[in-house]
């Protein structure tokens, strides 16, 4: 994964968008431990304690759980992993859609474009 | 007890105030970025920190003390000018360095050297601008230091450069210490931070999370800066 930064954001905010991506595409496996925060940080390069922050982030949302000696794992929850790939889906579908209206083409057409350019 | 502390530090020079009543912590283990534009005081700064100037009024505590031989080891600094002797060896600025610093890892300092494929027999003064910037901060970053303080690492350093500074300053940066980067350069570092401290005309005007002032502006560091200090 290459990690591309908009400097306008809180950085520990994009990289929870991007790590949350990883996971419910699978780069980042069910269940598998992750590496550690600081190995993470380097990968992405940012600081230690900004991945520390995006890491806890994805704790709350029970994507992440620690096992108290061996640290970071993905989570097993099929259900949840499920759910948020949906809602990653219907934001990229609401983004798509936004930016059809921007060019004055309805629901309708913009299906259209999308089963003409998605069949080949 | 605070890892740095700043207490109404003011200095003169020819009774021109340069610094007006600083008043810094410091805390441990984050990333800091003491952002200004030239002749902000970033240095003067800097320089009172290290014991290098002497303050006209207020003070410098380190680990709650006045700067002392102890607060040598604490710190390691980078300063802004060169200081190497340029008709030595690698090899020799490192005996230099462990000779002076008893916190310098040799192991380290060589295995960081072998990673951008120098040899320790190579003389200061056959080295490009960049290689010595490299080695300055591979000095810098190879003693086990509570606080590191670059002030303008980047300074005329190509893109490829800059990135293996940061990344040499990430990799580094252990878990209890902080590091201080001054520089004008913000939008090249500001990724790493974790505070900022903006100055400007010699006195400190904000400190913030970085985060939560992007966040809060909805803007980057560097944008912010420059609302601030329009010209």
């Amino acid at each position: 994964m290459n990690y591309v930064f908009d400097n306008e954001r809180p950085i520990y905010v994009q990289l929870v968008e991007m790590l949350r991506i990883e996971i419910a595409s699978g780069t980042l496996k069910k269940g598998e431990r992750i590496p550690s925060v600081r190995e993470l940080a380097l990968m992405a390069r940012v600081n230690p304690n900004t991945m520390q922050k995006a890491l806890a982030e994805l704790e709350d949302e029970k994507l992440v759980y620690t096992e108290r000696t061996n640290g970071k794992f993905v989570t097993n929850d099929e259900k949840l992993l499920k759910q948020v790939k949906q809602e990653l889906a219907k934001q990229q579908v609401s983004h798509y859609l936004e930016g059809m209206k921007q060019l004055g083409i309805n629901q309708e057409e913009a299906i259209q474009y999308l089963q003409e350019l998605g069949g080949k | 007890m605070e890892l740095l502390e700043c207490k109404q530090l003011s200095k003169e020079f020819d009774q021109k105030q340069i610094l007006k009543n600083i008043n810094l912590k410091i805390p441990r283990g984050k990333i800091i970025g003491l952002l200004g534009k030239n002749g902000a005081g970033k240095t003067t700064l800097i320089k009172l920190i290290n014991d290098l100037l002497v303050p006209t009024s207020g003070e410098v505590l380190i680990h709650g003390e006045k700067p002392n031989v102890n607060s040598k080891k604490i710190i390691s600094y980078l300063p802004e000018r060169t200081y190497l002797d340029k008709s030595m060896t690698i090899s020799q600025v490192f005996d230099y360095f462990e000779d002076f610093y008893d916190n310098f890892d040799r192991k380290k300092a060589e295995q960081l050297l072998n990673d951008l494929k120098l040899q320790l027999t190579t003389r200061i003064s056959k080295m490009s601008k960049g290689m010595q910037e490299k080695l300055q901060l591979i000095l810098v970053m190879s003693r086990e230091a509570e606080l590191y303080i670059l002030d303008e690492p980047l300074g005329g350093v190509d893109p490829a450069t800059r990135d293996y500074i940061l990344d040499t300053i990430l990799s580094n940066f252990k878990e209890g210490s902080s590091v201080i980067i001054s520089t004008h350069l913000i939008s090249d570092i500001e990724r790493i931070l974790d505070e900022v401290i903006f100055m400007n005309e010699g006195q400190i005007v904000l400190t913030s999370s970085a985060d939560e002032l992007r966040n809060k502006e909805k803007a980057s560091i560097d944008e912010i800066f420059r609302r601030c200090f329009k010209c």
